[in-house]
């Protein structure tokens, strides 16, 4: 090989760089955060890798369904009804949106639109919450 | 094993056809079939609409005015900018000659002792028949529904005001300024608007689908609003245009406007 030490020397700082934004948030970013979990409630409308994919896609299909199709109840595959809210029902049982909606939003720095408008509950007391 | 190029690729295909069938697989049984319904509570009616008793209500005073307002604004948290320019409307009142413009004339405003001018008339959105705003709107963020609500869906508003030039009743409000502070008390069960979004009267949509009236019709003790439905012969609002002499605004429009004023 011609130049080879040049090519090698060449190849290794491209790679350098290349791979640079992800090594950098490897190393900055924290460990992910520790959602707080509804204490009564062990199920959520849909089974939890679905909420944890998809639950955006589910508010907008809720919205549009409330919305434009006039239909408020939601029927899950198991059979179980709920009440297409999110103040209402979503946040019935994830009380505080600071230790779950935000937390999780902040860490991925997403800022979602719903609290423009709808009206956040309000926050249960730091030590009632523990 | 003498493996051809073309089994090798058949072999190939095949295996990444059944991993997609496989995470498609997957996605269908973690989401399986999801129904969306009507709560049985919900009123029905084919054509809704408002009757508004002006008669009762000069017998009830201005007092049955300002409950009805007072009911709609708190629970649509409407908020109040204390700016005219900057009003919110959803249901508010108009002197009778800005009511009806084309009946204004300074003999017929001579009818009761007192005289008619300046009479506060109870005015919302007339939720008609051929809405020029839900024509004009570019993003179909006011669209009709099949029960003849003129509805807004917030989430699409652009805030572009065509539906506040198409409608000839004032009836839409643009939020100048995020209402979020000028909202006396919050109704945790509505949500606010934001900056940017045109609103307006909703025939309390979100009440219908609970088997409520609307918060105005509720409001009024005596009767002076009665909300139903127009394609029912037997209807209350349906009775009250057989027996009362009714008038609306504007209709010279062709708008079709669906709030009738009993005079």
């Amino acid at each position: 090989m011609y130049n080879a030490g040049k090519i090698i020397v060449g190849i290794l700082i491209f790679l350098g760089v290349f791979t640079f934004p992800v090594l950098y948030n490897k190393i900055t970013t924290g460990p992910p955060p520790k959602l707080e979990l509804p204490a009564k409630e062990k199920e959520c409308v849909m089974p939890t890798p679905f909420m944890k994919a998809s639950h955006m896609e589910l508010l907008n299909e809720w919205r549009d369904q409330v919305v434009r199709e006039g239909n408020r109840t939601f029927v899950n595959p198991t059979g179980v009804k709920f009440t297409m809210s999110l103040s209402s029902t979503c946040m019935k049982c994830h009380t505080s949106k600071v230790n779950f909606c935000d937390r999780c939003h902040n860490y991925l720095n997403v800022s979602p639109k719903c609290w423009d408008c709808h009206i956040e509950p309000k926050e249960p007391q730091a030590g009632r919450a523990q | 094993m003498e493996q051809t190029r073309r089994t090798f690729l058949q072999i190939a295909g095949l295996s990444a056809l059944g991993f997609a069938a496989h995470s498609a697989l997957d996605a269908f049984a973690v989401a399986g079939p999801s129904d969306y319904i009507v709560d049985p509570k919900a009123l029905k009616g084919k054509r809704w609409a408002m009757v508004v008793d002006v008669k009762k209500f000069i017998q009830s005073g201005p007092d049955a005015l300002k409950r009805c307002v007072e009911a709609c604004h708190s629970t649509h948290n409407v908020p109040d900018l204390g700016n005219p320019k900057e009003e919110v409307k959803w249901l508010w009142t108009e002197p009778l000659e800005h009511a009806f413009p084309e009946q204004s004339s300074e003999y017929l405003h001579d009818f009761t002792k007192e005289g008619l001018k300046g009479l506060p008339v109870l005015v919302l959105c007339n939720h008609c028949d051929n809405p020029p705003c839900v024509r004009v709107c570019p993003t179909k963020a006011t669209f009709k529904r099949e029960d003849g609500l003129v509805m807004m869906d917030m989430h699409r508003c652009i805030g572009c005001r065509y539906c506040m030039a198409g409608c000839p009743f004032g009836a839409r409000s643009l939020n100048w300024r995020d209402p979020r502070q000028f909202i006396k008390t919050q109704n945790p069960d509505y949500p606010m608007r934001t900056r940017g979004v045109v609103e307006k009267c909703t025939f309390c949509e979100e009440r219908l689908a609970i088997g409520l009236q609307p918060a105005c019709v509720e409001a009024c003790k005596n009767k002076e609003l009665v909300f139903g439905d127009m394609g029912d012969p037997n209807s209350q609002v349906r009775q009250l245009l057989k027996t009362n002499f009714a008038v609306r605004r504007k209709p010279q429009l062709g708008t079709q406007p669906q709030v009738y004023y009993i005079v």
